[in-house]
């Protein structure tokens, strides 16, 4: 079981991007999964749907409508022109923007849910000992979400290692830029190149069972007392 | 058994084909697979999808009778390997490469704009994977040009992912075919430069029929009519030779 240099350029860049992504959707995700878990208003319906359609949407949907609006023609390709950055279809960026609508739900919805399940009284408690709202979000609600955080970040880190639809139309599948893992199991594959194609299948096979064992393991739901 | 016999027993006269078939020839394909019903009386069942994914389901037991290819590689590996019935491999289409943009006048009647280099990216299919891919490369390279402009490639998987990054605006040109640009019978949109047939090799379909067809008529009868007058006027004016 041997990887090419291309099939290692292709696993560290999808490392990189499953980085990148995670990060951004930890800050990103964790303010709007704390408004979505306390709020009262409205728009808690339509933003948590917007949230989710990434879970329903076929990849390439989402891949399409972001190739056409990021593109020279789209309204955020316009913009990104405008603001100098030049176009993002085909970079590394590109795939960043793409991951983090991509795999939004896979970091909020459980955020959401630890933040949820704190409730109300704790953080009154919180308030009496005169803590800022700030402070005991910091010192009282993320502690207690803990186990919320790990699923989220290993959820969002393993869904865009999975991800292959969106790159798949975005991406260019230009080495060490966009060309992922899963892009170029699909091109062995396509290229009837089956041996690589297996190298590779099998090593994301045991990643991903790997990491849902740890996930499962050592972040055991709470159980009902 | 009595499937068996029943089967058998059927008229050779209306019988059904499932046909897997390349996507880029999907528009051609309904458009004769819809005259070759009326005509024959058989009956063509269509899917579409890429050459790669259908040898693999073909190998994998897959219900397919016929199989047109996008290039003339996999139906020659599936004969080697003794999944087609014998002596019916043919070239039902060859393709035909060019260099388009979608804004009118960027691109020369001459392909000068690729020596120029006045734009940011190429769009071209995997040369790996899609014969129009190679047939690009080919031509690149026959151009002295490859060196100098792999760094600006975007590649598609397909012509057709190749095409939309094209027809997006996302490349400002790109290799795609002739049959995707071609509205009756001329160039639509934007700008192009047919790419000359001597520059490289020529971008052969071929179809075959699979061992499972070997005793279908319906599989024989539109082996036979890609091959006639009428299937052949409808593939040209979708920009194919033959």
């Amino acid at each position: 079981m041997g990887f090419s240099d291309a099939d290692l350029a292709a696993i560290w860049l999808t490392l990189r991007l499953a980085t990148v992504t995670t990060v951004l959707l930890l800050v990103i995700g964790t303010p709007l999964a704390w408004w979505l878990a306390r709020t009262r208003s409205w728009l808690k319906g339509p933003v948590g749907a917007v949230v989710a359609l990434p879970l329903v949407l076929p990849p390439t949907v989402l891949g399409f409508y972001l190739l056409v609006t990021l593109g020279p023609n789209g309204p955020v390709g316009q913009l990104t022109q405008a603001l100098g950055l030049g176009l993002l279809p085909f970079t590394f960026w590109g795939l960043v923007v793409a991951s983090v609508l991509y795999s939004m739900p896979f970091v909020v919805q459980p955020l959401q849910n630890a933040f949820e399940a704190i409730g109300e009284r704790m953080l009154e408690a919180a308030a009496t000992l005169r803590a800022a709202p700030l402070d005991a979000f910091f010192s009282v609600a993320v502690p207690l979400a803990r186990p919320g955080f790990v699923t989220a970040s290993i959820l969002g880190f393993a869904h865009t290692v999975g991800e292959f639809g969106v790159v798949l139309m975005i991406g260019g599948n230009i080495p060490n830029e966009t060309r992922v893992v899963s892009v170029q199991i699909y091109d062995h594959v396509e290229a009837l190149e089956y041996t690589q194609a297996h190298s590779l299948s099998a090593a994301m096979l045991v990643f991903s069972f790997l990491v849902l064992l740890a996930l499962y393991t050592f972040n055991p739901t709470r159980r009902k007392a | 058994m009595a499937g068996l016999l029943l089967t058998g027993l059927r008229p050779a006269l209306a019988d059904a084909v499932m046909v897997a078939v390349a996507a880029n020839f999907t528009i051609p394909m309904q458009a004769i697979a819809t005259e070759f019903d009326k005509d024959t009386g058989h009956q063509a069942r269509l899917a579409f999808g890429s050459t790669g994914k259908f040898y693999a389901q073909i190998r994998n037991g897959a219900p397919f009778q016929m199989f047109l290819s996008a290039d003339d590689e996999t139906p020659a590996r599936l004969e080697r390997e003794g999944m087609t019935a014998a002596g019916t491999r043919f070239t039902y289409a060859v393709g035909t490469l060019v260099l388009w943009s979608a804004q009118p006048r960027f691109v020369d009647a001459r392909g000068e704009v690729l020596g120029k280099g006045s734009f940011g990216k190429l769009a071209i299919a995997n040369a790996k994977l899609a014969p129009y891919g190679r047939a690009a490369s080919e031509t690149l390279n026959a151009l002295g040009l490859l060196d100098a402009l792999s760094p600006r490639f975007v590649q598609g998987e397909n012509i057709a992912q190749t095409f939309q990054y094209v027809q997006t605006g996302n490349a400002e040109l790109g290799f795609v075919a002739l049959s995707q640009v071609m509205k009756d019978g001329r160039i639509g949109a934007g700008s192009a430069w047919i790419v000359p047939a001597s520059l490289h090799a020529p971008i052969r379909q071929d179809a075959v029929i699979l061992k499972s067809g070997q005793g279908n008529a319906a599989a024989r009868a539109l082996a036979q009519y890609l091959k006639g007058d009428k299937a052949r006027a409808i593939i040209r004016s979708f920009g194919y030779e033959q």
